[in-house]
């Protein structure tokens, strides 16, 4: 773990200024693009940890995602964002800085943080240890997600399936209504 | 001329096939190697997505139209919802009743490698429908929204 330690944290101080520079920036498409470099950090991050899985699902979602949101973002007329930040939400990031630096704080000089994936849990040791003879899958990541926990899988799936029914609902052409008027009319 | 220039869609032709070749192997392969359904399944889409930003929408729509897309949408949660209850036969729900097969073999692992397949159907159609939803669709203001809905 500790020959690893120090490009992780400079994967992870890119992805602080990344996210730091996506908030401050004034033009929505340089926010886009900064939030798309942090993703693809955050793959690299994940490759690093030893999770493929998850790197090879960030790096899909985050392509998409950003076709997406190009896509949608030059389609405004006006890309640039020129409403003056109010008062409360000064206050509130400052208060919420604080409480950062309170708990680094506490954490930091007390107890300090657990060693990396030291405390392994019970059902975790479970899974890994029965994984391959109780479901005879290679990827121990797939008989996780669709073996021991298919039911949270379902869940997720339905998630996903409810949220592009109602975006569908929001964005296409014309109402149902608008067209029976049309052919009454 | 519609969709980008030339150069583009030469490139487009060449790439796709091989882009949903992988996608199928992330989802076959998915209880053996890194990957799964959607993984898989975002792959797929992005082909039909780049489709649609080289050739404009109807070269897309002639690949996987908007009603199969739905069609497909609805008939990978379907299967998930299905297989989970083929478990119920047996025992519980999402029981892994399919044969187990040799472990590291393509068929294998039981009921995970239809489940993946059924996800990356899901995941890929779907996805191909919100970005044609965001692309294609005529983008509507709300203050115009509202004022239909208030005539």
């Amino acid at each position: 773990m500790e020959n690893i330690t120090p490009q992780l944290y400079a994967l992870l101080v890119f992805m602080i200024v990344g996210s730091i520079v996506a908030i401050e920036t004034r033009n929505l498409l340089s926010a886009v693009i900064s939030v798309a470099a942090v993703g693809f950090a955050l793959s690299v991050a994940f490759l690093f940890l030893g999770a493929p899985d998850i790197a090879i699902t960030q790096l899909v979602v985050e392509v998409l995602v950003l076709i997406i949101l190009i896509r949608g973002t030059i389609l405004l007329d006006n890309t640039a964002v020129e409403s003056h930040r109010d008062t409360l939400a000064v206050v509130t990031s400052l208060i919420f800085f604080g409480l950062l630096l309170g708990f680094g704080a506490m954490i930091f000089g007390g107890r300090g943080f657990p060693e990396f994936g030291e405390p392994l849990m019970r059902v975790s040791r479970v899974y890994v240890h029965t994984g391959l003879p109780a479901t005879y899958c290679a990827n121990i990541v797939s008989s996780v997600i669709l073996d021991f926990r298919a039911y949270d899988t379902m869940g997720e799936a339905t998630v996903l399936f409810t949220s592009i029914l109602g975006a569908l609902a929001l964005l296409r052409k014309d109402g149902k209504r608008k067209e029976e008027e049309v052919v009454a009319a | 001329m519609k969709g980008m220039t030339l150069i583009v869609k030469t490139i487009t032709d060449f790439v796709v096939g091989f882009i949903v070749v992988f996608g199928a192997y992330i989802v076959l392969y998915g209880h053996l190697t890194p990957g799964g359904g959607f993984a898989g399944g975002v792959i797929i889409a992005c082909a039909f997505i780049l489709l649609m930003l080289a050739h404009g929408k109807d070269v897309a729509y002639s690949k996987l139209s908007e009603k199969a897309a739905h069609v497909l949408d609805s008939a990978g949660a379907l299967a998930f919802l299905l297989i989970g209850w083929f478990g119920v036969t047996a025992g519980f729900f999402f029981m892994n009743t399919f044969g187990r097969g040799e472990a590291f073999r393509l068929l294998s692992s039981g009921m995970i490698l239809p489940l993946n397949i059924a996800i990356a159907f899901k995941v890929g159609s779907s996805l191909f429908l919100v970005f044609s939803a965001l692309a294609v669709f005529r983008r509507r203001s709300f203050r115009a929204m509202i004022e239909d809905e208030l005539a």
